[in-house]
């Protein structure tokens, strides 16, 4: 590091469960090297020791689901120099974006007693529909190997080599036997963006699509697949609604699935 | 097919389940890590092992495009089953290995020595395997940049290979002139002899008359000495010389084995038919199944496409470099100034069913396939490049849009 | 296959994102790069990118290197400072072979940064000018501001030992060379087809054109030469980024003759 002063380091929470923001603290050894390279400015999961703004990175983790949330995150993005959405919630608007399906205040008159205290949002919406997003970290949670790829590619001026290519990769490095098709499980490693490591595989459960789409996903070729694994009509609409429900390849899958019902 | 009179120069032994496990507590002595086939997860996986008794004895498989089931077998062979479902590439070209490393300072980048590769004894290569190893060699070492992590695996590796006594659906093997008997790259090649002397049924794969000359033999193996290292490895074993029934009921087995070879691919000038229907619609067809992800060329014994990732760390006085299996598959692999020279799936399956078919030739001079049928089994969508090959054959010049509607 | 490290001696800015590094050996160095040959440059702790060699001075084994910052590794190699370590592999691919157009005349084709791989050849026609009949330059670039190389130019014209030809897209008030793309100089040459190659190199789309006007002018497919790019990392025909049809760009190339390349570059997404 040539400058003098370390770069300025922010973590911001919105529609979230923290998951994504753990994962940083979970770096551990690397931690402390990259306190060094960085002032940790703003991180309240980590310290209540704040230091003002601007920012010189800011991570975003969480949706937008209020009117408030939605104004604070005109000013987060006023006041970083580059932001970064981590996490499902942030780039697709989570498993809570479900709500964007169904009718919020519905919903909202059914769970509580007094519904007019609540002044929550009809959809769940990722950073990217609100304010100009850096970069894009996919993941629930994200990988904290691609947290710090992100965090050092920012110190080096240059774009995160955070590969888009399917779980299928990683699976078959690892040496997986697939569950697809050696036990016909289904599986939507092929839809979905690598980065966990083929986690659910390895452990011979399918993959959840937790780090959304990937670069080019057939989801209607997959969506053929995972019927021969005998998915119903109903179970394959549910498949794609789950942690990035919202990711516009998920969306238009559940919905193409939806449309033409199929077996129960 | 091989003669028994044409194999007579071979040097030949037989070796009973005993001597099996004597060989490979000979190897291990010797330093080798023995890696053979193993049932887990519901496959037939490869694995270090060291006793017999992990082998998949009793297990067979059925392939099939998009779907690997083991079955169960009556007779107790234990290489009963066809290829394994990952590769041996594993151990020979790993999924990510160290290229270099080096301390960089301000006098210089200093590279430091690579630690030395582990030596295998692969025991169970089948002959496409054999082949694919044979293809990986003039790829890798026969250039004028050998990769020396390769290299080093391989002049360290011990190839044990296993004749195919039941090949699958899958397998066309005998298209490409790769098995299924193992003729060439092999240290040792067994062929398993189940006989009667230990079970209730003696295997399913010799003909009705070869039976008669494998009655009252034990369970043992015919050994066929490949090469000086092959036969170093063997010659402190209690071993006897195969008797006229060992060969013909060896011979049985391989010609039993050709003859349940059911796929095939036609291979009769397929570079010059695929290179000139490179519009072919055909082509938009398979892309509409294709998921593009990239498990085909994971599973190719052959595929050697790599990325050559920096890897340093977060020690600013260490540099290192990490070879890792990629795929032409990745709208990646042919970026070029933020966009993709390939960035549909249509051009992206062409890519690779061309390149292992037809380019290939031209590169390397063979075919890229070994028809081991590993990207038939494991294509989740079950897409079969010799069905591929044989409609863009039967309609050999078509233009125009896909007369199929996807249903 | 790890890199020899060589020192930066010199670093001249050439334009806004464009800088040329003079290097010389640390202790090893690697044989002398032909004009055409490109190598694989090492920011350390960076990575790796092909890089064409765009200048060499044997006496000192010093190479010169112009690099246009793209990406992650292209900035950190623009952003070294004389003094600092950078690693090199190489040289790799195919010449453009000066030698063997020897007794006729030459025809160089430039656009934008694609002077840098033809600076060589220049520089081996002025050694060594009576070998060669006619030589004319042709250099285009978007602006003024972004011709590299433009002081050296202005020599090769004051020389009078070849011909040279400017064309900018967007001129400035103050620039007195053509407008207009380069293959429009090419119209108004007069070529001796049977005698003549052309070099070419530049956007893929420049080259396409310019090979075009060249051929249609008469000079045969074979002799027209084409510098071409694709992804590399390993530069040595093992990682297999680098394929366009059934040739590695790395090792048959980058130097191809046009009736190679041409069926190849005609299909879409090959």
């Amino acid at each position: 590091m040539q400058s003098t002063r370390r770069p300025k380091l922010a973590v911001w929470k919105f529609g979230s469960c923290d998951g994504c923001q753990l994962s940083l603290l979970n770096c551990e050894d690397e931690l402390l090297t990259l306190a060094g390279a960085v002032e940790i400015a703003y991180f309240l999961e980590a310290s209540t020791a704040v230091t003002e703004g601007p920012y010189d990175l800011s991570l975003v983790e969480g949706s937008v689901t209020t009117p408030h949330d939605a104004e604070r995150i005109q000013e987060v993005r006023a006041t970083s120099r580059h932001l970064v959405a981590i996490g499902a919630c942030a780039t697709a608007g989570g498993i809570q974006a479900l709500r964007n399906l169904a009718d919020v205040g519905e919903m909202t008159r059914t769970v509580y007693a007094h519904p007019d205290y609540i002044s929550t949002l009809e959809s769940s919406t990722p950073i990217a529909a609100h304010v100009p997003v850096d970069f894009e970290l996919r993941g629930c949670p994200v990988s904290r190997h691609q947290l710090l790829e992100v965090v050092s590619a920012f110190l080096a001026g240059r774009k995160p080599l955070v590969p888009a290519y399917s779980v299928c990769q990683e699976c078959k490095r690892r040496g997986n036997v697939c569950v697809t098709v050696a036990h016909g499980t289904p599986c939507l490693g092929p839809v979905t963006q690598a980065g966990c490591g083929a986690i659910c595989p390895s452990f011979h459960r399918g993959c959840y699509g937790c780090f959304g789409p990937t670069e080019t996903p057939n989801t209607a070729a997959l969506s053929d697949v995972l019927r021969s694994c005998g998915m119903s009509g109903p179970e394959l609409v549910r498949i794609f609604r789950t942690y990035n429900t919202g990711a516009p390849a998920f969306a238009a899958a559940s919905a193409a699935a939806e449309k033409r019902g199929g077996p129960r | 097919m091989p003669s028994r009179e044409s194999d007579i120069a071979t040097p030949r032994l037989v070796i009973d389940v005993a001597g099996l496990q004597s060989l490979i507590d000979s190897l291990r002595g010797d330093g080798y890590r023995v890696v053979g086939p193993t049932v887990r997860d519901g496959a037939i996986v490869l694995a270090e092992m060291s006793d017999v008794a992990e082998l998949p004895r009793g297990w067979a498989d059925d392939q099939r495009p998009g779907g690997y089931r083991l079955t169960r077998r009556e007779d107790g062979a234990f290489f009963g089953h066809s290829v394994s479902a990952a590769t041996w590439k594993h151990h020979l070209f790993p999924p990510e290995v160290v290229s270099w490393q080096a301390r960089v300072d301000t006098e210089g980048i200093h590279v430091e020595a690579p630690a030395a590769p582990a030596r295998y004894a692969l025991l169970g290569l089948r002959a496409c395997d054999l082949a694919a190893i044979a293809v990986q060699d003039r790829v890798l070492m026969q250039t004028a940049h050998p990769d020396r992590d390769y290299a080093a695996r391989r002049e360290r590796a011990l190839l044990i290979a296993v004749n195919c006594a039941a090949p699958s659906g899958s397998c066309f093997c005998t298209s490409m002139g790769t098995g299924p008997r193992a003729t060439a790259g092999h240290d040792l090649a067994l062929t398993e002899l189940v006989g009667d002397g230990e079970g209730p049924a003696r295997s399913a794969q010799v003909p009705a008359g070869a039976e008669r000359n494998d009655a009252g033999a034990g369970h043992r193996f015919l050994v066929e000495v490949g090469s000086e290292r092959g036969a170093a490895a063997i010659s402190a074993l209690r071993a006897s010389p195969p008797s006229a029934s060992d060969l013909d009921a060896a011979a049985a087995v391989w010609s039993s084995a050709a003859a349940r070879v059911d796929r095939s691919l036609d291979t009769a000038g397929l570079p010059g038919l695929l290179m000139r229907n490179l519009e072919h619609p055909r082509w938009d067809l398979v892309a509409e199944r294709c998921l593009s992800c990239a498990n085909c060329t994971l599973v190719c014994p052959t595929c050697f496409c790599v990325d050559l990732r920096e890897a340093g760390g977060l020690d600013p006085r260490h540099a290192e470099q990490h070879r890792v299996w990629a795929s032409c598959f990745s709208v990646d692999h042919s970026q070029l100034h933020g966009g993709s020279m390939r960035w549909s799936a249509r051009a992206r399956y062409r890519q690779w069913m061309t390149h292992k078919l037809a380019t290939w030739h031209e590169q390397f001079g063979t075919s890229g396939c070994v028809g081991c049928g590993r990207c038939i089994t494991w294509c989740p969508a079950g897409i079969d490049i010799t069905e591929e090959a044989a409609a863009i054959r039967a309609t050999d010049g078509l233009t125009g849009p896909p007369t199929r509607a996807r249903g | 296959m790890a890199p020899v490290a060589y020192r930066v001696t010199s670093r001249t800015r050439e334009t806004e994102d464009t800088v040329t590094i003079g290097i010389v050996p640390v202790t090893e160095s690697i044989p002398t790069p032909a004009a055409g040959q490109f190598c694989m440059l090492y920011a350390p702790r960076v990575g790796e990118v092909p890089i064409s060699v765009s200048g060499v001075e044997a006496s000192q084994s010093r190479l010169l290197h112009t690099i246009r910052a793209v990406g992650a590794v292209t900035k950190a190699l623009c952003a070294l400072d004389v003094g600092d370590v950078v690693g090199v592999r190489g040289p790799y691919g195919t010449a453009w072979g000066v030698e063997a157009a020897a007794g006729g005349d030459l025809l160089l084709v430039a656009g934008g940064i694609g002077l840098a791989p033809l600076r060589p050849v220049v520089h081996e026609v002025l050694r060594r000018r009576r070998r060669f009949r006619r030589v004319t330059l042709l250099v285009g670039a978007r602006s003024p501001d972004e011709m590299v190389f433009r002081g050296e130019i202005a020599s090769w014209q004051a020389s009078a030992r070849m011909e040279v030809r400017t064309t900018v897209d967007y001129a400035t008030a103050a620039w007195k060379g053509d407008v207009g793309v380069v293959t429009t100089l090419i119209e108004r040459l007069t070529i001796d087809p049977e005698v003549t190659v052309a070099m070419v190199c530049g956007p893929e789309v420049m080259m396409r054109f310019a090979a075009a006007g060249v051929m249609a002018q008469g000079v045969a497919p074979q002799r027209v030469l084409a510098s071409l790019e694709r992804t590399m990392q390993c530069g040595i025909r093992r990682c297999g980024h680098c394929q366009l049809g059934g040739l590695f760009i790395c090792s048959e190339g980058p130097v191809l003759p046009w009736s190679r390349v041409a069926p190849l570059l005609a299909r879409r997404e090959l």
